[in-house]
């Protein structure tokens, strides 16, 4: 990325980088290529350092990094075809959900997820990624429609969560949440699910119950962001990093309680600093996946899937 | 989610120097104001012969407004929380557990069983909101998920009476997934042609909401009952504006095409007793 957007923990790296670009500037009045290749190589240790430890209130800033690839960029870099599809048929098209027909490795595929916006006026537009109803109802429109065809199912999901408005709570969104999550359940195509940026609560949930599902390495996913629960516990909505290591929202944590079936690493620094590298990864991924639950009828899906959850819990008795 | 935030429900005497009464003899209505006699509030099913306001209940209170005498019989009533993340905040979670199970209510914030309701055998699970405000984690998702499938089982309907903040942060992910887990259980009941029925009593919010609270063959409030995803500070808070009146109340929702009626608390029973009849297509 040219313009890289530094998190507060990078700032040591961000100087170095820095001081890079500059002598790659005087560079081409004299050879610093040794100098250069130096300070290269102190970033790419300092990188590690960094990335290999990082809080868990360090992971939820790269999950919400924003450079980090939302839906769009993964639809040009790993499918071909995509053909938006819009609307919920009853209200209207919600932006912070979009979905369509494309193709994975030349064979068709309904993907739906989150987009968020970079510019101010596309993150207005995509409502900060945060769905009304008519989002999950747009998203179940193209499953359902997906299952009609016989297509197997991809979701990116990234949301702080669904919309908490007036218009959303009139319209229903706790019934299209609930009603997506029951409807999933019971669909007789393969479904994976990728936890892409933040997985926000029930907003995340009603897009992301599937025979598989992925994460992110830097991704996040828990019932409440990190400020949501600290204004709670704390009724402090500054004390993020304190929620965020009680939440143990991480890829790494979520996968200790067999929520996901697998983390996907990304570059190092971060999936915003390559979209390529992270694609690919992601694309490899996406293709294995799909061609394990090709095999399955869609009433072992649909029992298997039902298995998964059902043993999701911990509980003495 | 702020159940440890819900409001102390004033329980002032009514003008204490003339009357002279022992507190707790008497309850003050905090909604038209009126002054009852705690006995007599209790003998009216707790809904406030004044103003029609209902009054929170105890899930064995409701148990037995809702089923025949003597026919229920409590399942999984062993099942505990586990504090498995270390969750603390100014105290630990499993503090919090071990404080609400000595309360000597339940052991978490549902019961579940099986009972008859005028002879019509069903599966009933009702929250219990005095324990962590009703918060749903894992030992509420599976005993609500078992209750389906024993009406799967039995081939009986299944009835939910919620009264819950919703998901318990504490349990995170995993109290998330509840949501996942109960509403796959109900699209196994809805295949199988068996009747679901959701009771939305105050408040029913968040992640309950959200799920089964929401998947009602019949979705059916106690009057003026709290009932939303959101919670209003936080809409407030997110769009800067005053909530309209009557917002996320159960006439609100009503309008809004979002339950099937409102039941009066004294005319539940009978009123699930003749739509189930019809719905299980029992002769009359
Ligand atoms: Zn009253």
């Amino acid at each position: 990325m040219a313009n890289q957007v530094y998190m507060d923990f990078e700032k040591p790296l961000m100087e170095l980088e820095k001081k890079i670009e500059e002598l790659a500037e005087l560079s081409r009045e004299m050879d610093l290529s040794k100098e250069i290749a130096k300070l290269e190589k102190r970033a790419e240790e300092m990188r590690s350092e960094i990335f290999s430890n990082l809080s868990r209130w360090q992971t939820a800033q790269i999950a919400r990094h924003i450079n980090r690839p939302f839906t769009l960029d993964y639809l040009k870099l790993i499918f071909t075809d995509f053909t938006e599809l819009h609307g919920d048929r009853l209200f209207g098209d919600d932006h912070a959900i979009v979905g369509g027909l494309a193709r994975l490795d030349g064979e068709a595929v309904m993907v739906i997820g989150h987009q968020k916006g970079r510019d101010t006026k596309e993150k207005v537009f995509r409502n900060f990624g945060m769905p009304n109803p008519e989002g999950y109802r747009k998203a179940l429109r193209l499953m359902l429609m997906a299952q009609q065809f016989g297509l197997p199912i991809i979701t990116f999901v990234d949301t702080p969560g669904a919309f908490p408005g007036i218009g959303a709570e009139e319209r229903g969104q706790a019934e299209a949440i609930a009603r997506n999550l029951r409807e999933m359940a019971g669909l007789t195509v393969p479904i994976i699910v990728v936890i892409t940026g933040e997985g926000g609560s029930g907003g995340a949930l009603a897009i992301a119950v599937g025979d598989r599902v992925l994460m992110l390495e830097h991704s996040v996913y828990a019932v409440i962001s990190p400020e949501g629960c600290a204004a709670i516990l704390w009724s402090d909505g500054t004390k993020g990093a304190q929620a965020a290591e009680a939440l143990k929202p991480t890829a790494k944590d979520i996968r200790e309680l067999d929520v996901i079936d697998e983390i996907l690493p990304e570059p190092l620094g971060g999936a915003h600093r390559d979209h390529e590298a992270m694609a690919k990864t992601l694309h490899e991924a996406l293709s294995r996946n799909l061609k394990e639950l090709k095999g399955k009828s869609g009433e072992q899906l649909v029992e298997e899937r039902y298995q998964k959850f059902r043993k999701m819990s911990r509980f003495v008795e | 989610m702020a159940w440890f935030k819900r409001d102390k429900a004033p329980m002032a005497v009514k003008d204490e120097k003339k009357v002279k009464v022992p507190e707790g003899l008497w309850t003050k209505c905090p909604s038209c104001g009126e002054s009852l006699i705690t006995k007599d509030l209790e003998a009216n099913l707790n809904v406030c012969p004044k103003c029609g306001h209902h009054f929170r209940i105890s899930a064995r209170r409701r148990i037995d407004l809702l089923l025949d005498a003597g026919s229920f019989s409590e399942y999984d009533a062993g099942m505990v929380s586990v504090d498995f993340l270390d969750f603390k905040d100014s105290k630990s979670y499993q503090s919090r557990i071990d404080a609400a199970v000595a309360k000597g209510g339940s052991k978490d914030a549902i019961i579940c069983g099986s009972g008859e309701m005028e002879g019509l055998k069903v599966q009933l699970a009702v929250f219990d909101f005095s324990f962590m405000g009703g918060s749903m984690g894992s030992v509420v998702g599976e005993k609500i998920t078992r209750a389906i499938e024993r009406g799967l089982e039995e081939g009986t309907p299944v009835i939910v009476v919620s009264a819950s903040g919703g998901a318990r942060m504490q349990e995170s992910i995993l109290s998330l997934m509840q949501m996942a887990k109960t509403s796959a259980a109900l699209a196994k009941l809805k295949a199988k042609g068996l009747p679901f029925i959701s009771i939305l009593t105050d408040p029913t919010t968040g992640g309950v909401t959200a799920s089964f609270a929401m998947l009602g063959d019949l979705n059916i409030a106690e009057p003026k009952a709290l009932i939303g995803f959101a919670g209003p500070r936080v809409i407030e808070q997110t769009i800067r504006a005053k909530l309209p009146e009557g917002f996320q109340r159960a006439e609100y929702l009503l309008e809004h095409g979002m339950l099937d009626m409102i039941v009066e608390r004294s005319e539940m029973k009978a009123t699930l007793h003749r739509v189930l009849t019809m719905l299980c297509r029992v002769a009359a």
